[in-house]
């Protein structure tokens, strides 16, 4: 009678860590960062229509790196949950907090109990009345997740872009600034640095305190330029600028 | 509830399903006793246990549509609200007005705001005109049981298309009981009160109204309704209650403002003093 190879549990998880960890750090960079006037996303994304950003209900966004059919799949049951407490109850009983902690239990659950863990990192912003009741959850791929009292990194060159943004950020940042900080720190941070980001290489979002019902606003075109620096938003090129 | 079995906190199986991006299919997974159609009815006519909502008209003038609606809401022979609003914007470029049992009105309205922003929110892109139209008559037709006990409820669409020719993009949808949707062209209206507001509306609608032209023909239409129909309201100049009036034009749905409507139905009254007819 043969018996199973026998692993240990330790050993299996962290196998599978460092699977997802891995393939997660392959990705582009993906920020989230408390602003002044609410929630800034920003990810390095050449493609207009498979996004990282995402609106999750009025006053909740959502970011995402790593593999796409598996933080899509999160974002529509994020979706459908916050729609289904906000028809049962009221729009106004719907936190970032329970969103986060359902993804949190998803995550952990498929973790643990699947043959491989989702190749994902995420995070939940939500725009509160005042700057203070801002939230930003991010949780990664086992369902562990933390509470991000300024920024959340994630994706490729995630440690790196983290220490170069560290350096620019400060609390209570106007939009436009901490727009440039976040696109200095993805062009600025890795292997092939410095680069040139475009704006047609960027996706940008932000949760804006001030708009009425739905305070996510995807920033394009010309609202995008506008906020990005002159050099930044002139050159429409991806090379590596020699230095 | 039903959404809340199975592991604490986690998401079942039906928020991970793929495929459809409609809230009300999502529902009758997930949790479908929050559905209208759903729950089981006990035999036995209902006529006159709910309030009802009576009069909404919507025309169409140069810029886009408008829908207006009375305010009253009526149980038999007692006035049960003097201030209910019939219309509302469906989304950002639609709206939606309801005459009939008005609990069950308006759930279905409630349901298919979230069923179109839902949509828009899992595609990134809203439906179409028509396709929004279709998916309110499935709705409808979903509430064909309670309709046969005396509790209808029959909505009245119009919405800005914004893939039309301009100056052809605003368009009114009609409903009946069993679900069936028709495109109207001018004007049309729904409710006890809509008889007496569309023959207003028949004699004197024409194509390209001004918005001011288009307000003011909506609130006189909907007078001559309220002087009709005792279940629809008149303008409350006493309480300072007016006609809803909403537009829906290339920049979005507007609610044209209760000052603004207040002036138009205090000329409207004015021109009736000894005319009550109106001038046609």
């Amino acid at each position: 009678m043969t018996m199973p190879f026998y692993a240990s549990a330790e050993q299996i998880m962290r196998d599978r860590s460092d699977f997802a960890r891995k393939n997660v750090a392959r990705g582009r960079g993906v920020i989230a960062l408390k602003v002044a006037d609410g929630v800034l996303f920003v990810a390095e994304n050449p493609s207009s229509t498979l996004r990282k950003l995402s609106e999750i209900y009025d006053r909740i966004g959502f970011a995402a790196a790593g593999r796409y059919n598996e933080y899509e799949n999160l974002r529509v049951a994020g979706v459908r949950y916050a729609e289904l407490i906000g028809y049962s109850n009221s729009r106004r009983d719907v936190s970032g907090r329970a969103i986060a902690n359902a993804y949190a239990q998803t995550l952990g659950s498929i973790f643990t109990e699947q043959q491989k863990p989702y190749e994902v990192e995420i995070c939940v912003g939500e725009v509160g009345a005042r700057a203070d009741s801002d939230q930003l959850f991010r949780l990664t791929y086992d369902g562990s997740i933390y509470d991000e009292p300024d920024f959340a990194v994630m994706g490729g060159q995630s440690d790196a872009i983290a220490a170069t943004l560290r350096e620019n950020y400060r609390p209570g940042m106007a939009l436009g600034e901490a727009v440039q900080a976040a696109v200095h720190a993805l062009a600025n941070s890795g292997a092939d640095q410095p680069r040139q980001l475009a704006s047609t290489q960027l996706e940008v979002a932000v949760l804006e305190r001030d708009r009425a019902k739905r305070a996510f606003r995807r920033l394009r075109g010309e609202a995008l330029e506008s906020l990005l620096p002159a050099s930044d938003a002139g050159q429409q090129t991806s090379e590596p600028s020699g230095d | 509830m039903a959404f809340e079995q199975g592991l604490p906190g986690r998401f079942s199986a039906p928020f991970t399903a793929i495929g459809s991006s409609s809230f009300v299919d999502f529902l009758s997974a997930a949790a479908p006793d929050l559905l209208p159609g759903r729950r089981p009815l006990p035999p036995g006519s209902a006529e006159g246990l709910a309030p009802h909502g009576t009069t909404i008209i919507a025309l169409n003038f140069a810029d886009g549509v408008l829908m207006a609606g009375d305010r009253r809401a009526t149980m038999g022979n007692l006035i049960a609200q003097r201030n209910v609003e019939k219309v509302n914007a469906a989304d950002d470029y639609s709206l939606i007005g309801y005459a009939g049992t008005a609990g069950i009105a308006v759930e279905m309205v409630r349901l298919f705001q979230v069923e179109l922003e839902h949509y828009e929110r899992l595609n990134g892109t809203p439906l179409t005109l028509d396709g929004k139209a279709n998916r309110l008559a499935a709705m409808v037709r979903g509430n064909l049981g309670l309709a046969m006990q005396g509790l209808a409820a029959i909505p009245l669409f119009a919405g800005y298309d914004l893939d039309a020719e301009s100056g052809q993009a605003g368009r009114i949808f009609s409903y009946d009981p069993a679900g069936a949707f028709h495109e109207e062209t001018g004007y049309d209206g729904v409710g006890s009160g809509s008889l007496f507001a569309k023959g207003t509306l028949k004699k004197r609608w024409r194509a390209g109204l001004s918005r001011d032209e288009a307000v003011t023909m909506a609130v006189d239409a909907l007078y001559d309704a309220a002087d009709e129909d005792s279940a629809t309201g008149g303008p409350d100049v006493s309480r300072q209650i007016f006609p809803t009036v909403f537009l829906v034009t290339a920049e979005g749905t507007e609610r044209v403002e209760d000052a603004s409507v207040a002036a138009v139905a205090d000329a409207v009254i004015a021109e009736r003093r000894n005319n009550p007819g109106g001038v046609s």
